[in-house]
Formats: C-alpha cells, structure tokens, sequence
C-alpha cells in the first residue's frame, strides 16, 4: 500500500504540473469566446497555446511548479500501517527528479532550499474521511505568484465581505496571473476562514447564484489577463462557510492564478 | 499596437520608439534575475555586464543545460531595486505583474511577458552560461540566447506611460472603509 502511495503521488504530480483539468481548459475557452478586448484574447490564446506545448512534450506548464500541497480523501474502514505524510514526501523528492519539479521549499529564515521541495510541515497535507476503504489523493501544487497575494481579513460585523473581496482583488490581481480562481473562506475564525478558502480551490467547479454575482462584480473590474485590461478578470469562485464568532466576521481569499493545477489519482 | 522585433542589448533608440500597449519580441542575450540576484548584486555588483541589456524577472526550471520551463516571476518582489539595476544599463525589464513607473522615465522600458507560460518560453530560449550557481536554480543568474521571445507587450514606457497603473485606476470601486 505505500509503495501505491508513493507512486500515485509521483503520476499525480506529473499530470499536474503538465496539463490542465478539463473544466480549467474548458473556462478558459469560454471566456476566450466572450473576450472583447484584443490583448486580452491574445494572453488567452497563448495560454491555451502554451498548455498544449507542455502536454505534449511533457514539459511543466509553469516553470514555479509550486509547493507541494495534497488533498486526501481516506476511506474509514482503511488502516494504514505506514506514515501517510512520509510516503507522500517520498514521492515528492522522486517526482522532483524525474519530471523533474524547480527545487522550491526554503527554510523560512536561512532561505536554505532543500533542493527536494520536501522539509519541515512540507508537504502540506489535507486529510479528510470519507466512506469506504479507498484513498484519493489529488496533487494541488500552488504557485507562489498567487498564494503571496491571498490575505485573511478579520472584518467588523457590520462590513459588507463582498466589499472588501472585490477591493483587495481590485489591487492584487494584477500580480497574481489573471484571469483567477478565488478561493472565498467566510466566518470562522482566523485559521479556519484561511482553510476553508484553500478547501474552497479544491472544491471547484460550479457557482451558486450569490458566487456567480460576485464573479460578474469581478469581472467588470475590466482588470483582464495578466492584469492589463480585459473581460475575464476571474474564471472561477466557490465560497465556503462556517458560523463565525457573533462579534467577528473572518474573509480569506486565496488566489489561485489562470494555471489552475490539479490531478487525481484512486487508490483501492 | 505595433510589433516590433529587436535584437539585444537594445540601443537608447530601441527604447524611445516603443510605446506602451505595442508588442515586441527579442532576439539575443537575455539575463535572469530575482530576489536572491537583486539582493547580492546590491552588495557586491554584478558579475555581468548589463549594459544595454534585457533582465529577465525569471527562476527557471533547467536541466542538464536545457530549459524546460521558464516563464515570469512576480516584478513587484524586485521593485525595491529597480532605479539602480536601471543605473547598470538595464534597457528593458521583463516580468509580470508590473514596477512602479517612474524610474523608467526616459531610460528603459518594462515588457510583460505572459505569466504561467512556461513551456512556450522554454522553446523561445537556451542556456548560454550561469553565474552565482551557489544561490541555486531558481534564483542564479542564467545567460539565455532567445530567439524571437515573446509576444511581450510594453506596460511601462520611457514617455510616462503605465498600463497597469491605467488598469488599476479604472478598476478602483469607490473606497467602502
């Protein structure tokens, strides 16, 4: 079973660093058929372009091939006799040579690059139960362009959180790779509200009502790809609440850029 | 728009002609640089010469010599270095994601280049020598030949003008708190 670990980590991570899921290609298109503005259709266009390059020569889309962050889904009824998190770094110090991935975990202060992405809480880990006895592993690696621009704001009850999530969009999106994924984390607490914003990005695709208001809001911003001007400021947004504390009201967002990274791989 | 295709180091000329929103591709040396570069080279110099020269805002991923993937880095994190990295002869920056403007008034101009496009670049550039290796992959300082690099588009010109800046300003929904 761990070897199955280790190399469903190793697969996962190769698929995501050189394609896109399907419903990520697929928003990108239908706002390339939407999009008014020349430039912006052009950066659309190259994106597409530069995804079927890295496909089919195998090459990582985006030279930052992230941190390594994965999401598993454990079934219940399934013991594990080995450590998840070890044979998880296994695979990632493997994948790192044979894709191979940019050597990009640093100690915090000594800057000292492990040159294996792998290192103290790395990988990060987002362990969920679900029925069953199977394991789901989705590799979810994050750029640092759009993680550096995601923020937590401890807000006054009495603010609007929409207010303030197309504010801080307003003047980060330019350097975060637009047309964006947002991650919304509301209520909560400080910690929880960043959580359930990344677990947000995981959760993607299909938007409520009050989520595809927000994303029209957005997108008439006119911030457009790469930040220089355009229709499609945003291809995505899911919200995920929790009740919060009656005098708070915690917002995270987290940025995801255009190169939205995932691949699943089943264990039985 | 116009397009222009020009060959590096870039000439004072090269530099006035280009407006912003025009569209450029080069050919010929090209210089990475990112945080750990810009913070050595303010202590100790450069180890190259930089005159004339396009730097690339850029943590490649290489192997063996070749490049796999090497598209923009956030420009923003560099900001603070701008005006002296200028004052070496820099002509033109390329990123993502911008630079305040002023410092390329009259001298250099700022090329964006499309974020997450990795791969494309990759095909655009080859490894022509590396310098200060021991800061590692991502933050050495790569001499890449390019060929036709691009398309970048001039977001900052040397005449004043700023396409994000113009962006961000029309973008702005009236102040709540």
């Amino acid at each position: 079973m761990r070897e199955k670990v280790v190399e469903a980590t190793v697969r996962a991570l190769q698929r995501a660093e050189t394609s896109l899921p399907d419903w990520v290609l697929q928003r990108i298109k239908e706002a390339l058929a939407r999009e008014s503005h020349p430039l912006a259709r052009h950066h659309l266009q190259f994106m597409l372009e530069n995804v079927a390059i890295a496909t089919a020569k195998g090459l990582p889309l985006c030279q930052d091939t992230g941190l390594a962050v994965f999401h598993v889904l454990q079934g219940r009824e399934l013991i594990l006799d080995f450590c998840l998190s070890e044979a998880i770094a296994e695979g990632v110090r493997i994948a790192t040579r044979v894709i191979p991935l940019r050597p990009n975990a640093v100690h915090p202060q000594t800057r000292q690059n492990s040159e294996d992405n792998t290192g103290t809480g790395m990988p990060d880990i987002i362990l969920d139960y679900v029925d069953g006895r199977g394991l789901t592993l989705t590799a979810f690696p994050k750029g640092a362009g759009s993680e550096n621009m995601s923020l937590v704001g401890m807000l006054n009850p009495a603010d609007d959180p929409f207010d303030f999530i197309v504010k801080n969009v307003a003047k980060r999106a330019a350097n975060a790779c637009p047309p964006l994924f947002l991650g919304i984390g509301l209520g909560g607490s400080f910690d929880l509200a960043a959580r359930l914003a990344k677990q947000a990005l995981l959760n993607m695709p299909g938007e409520s009502l009050e989520e595809l208001q927000l994303l029209e809001r957005i997108n008439s911003l006119g911030i457009g790809p790469m930040g220089l001007g355009g229709d499609t400021t945003a291809l995505g947004i899911k919200i995920e609440k929790a009740f919060c504390h009656t005098a708070s009201l915690p917002v995270a967002i987290n940025f995801q850029c255009w190169a939205n990274r995932s691949a699943t791989e089943v264990i039985q | 728009m116009t397009e222009y295709h020009l060959r590096t180091p870039l000439s004072e000329g090269d530099v006035q002609k280009l407006v912003a929103g025009d569209l450029v591709f080069l050919s010929g040396p090209l210089f990475t640089a990112r945080d750990k570069a810009h913070a050595l080279m303010r202590r100790a110099g450069s180890p190259v010469s930089l005159e004339g020269a396009a730097l690339y805002h850029c943590g490649p991923l290489i192997l063996d010599d070749r490049v796999l993937s090497a598209g923009p880095t956030t420009s923003g994190r560099m900001a603070r270095y701008t005006d002296e990295i200028l004052g070496l002869g820099v002509r033109a920056i390329i990123g993502k994601g911008g630079l305040p403007g002023e410092p390329f008034q009259n001298r250099a101009v700022y090329l964006a280049y499309p974020g997450g496009c990795g791969a494309a670049a990759a095909l655009q550039l080859r490894v022509l020598s590396v310098h200060l290796p021991e800061l590692g992959m991502a933050e050495s300082l790569w001499v890449f030949e390019a060929k036709e690099f691009g398309p970048m588009i001039v977001a900052v010109d040397a005449h004043g003008k700023d396409l994000y800046q113009e962006v961000r300003r029309s973008a702005q929904e009236p102040e709540t708190y």
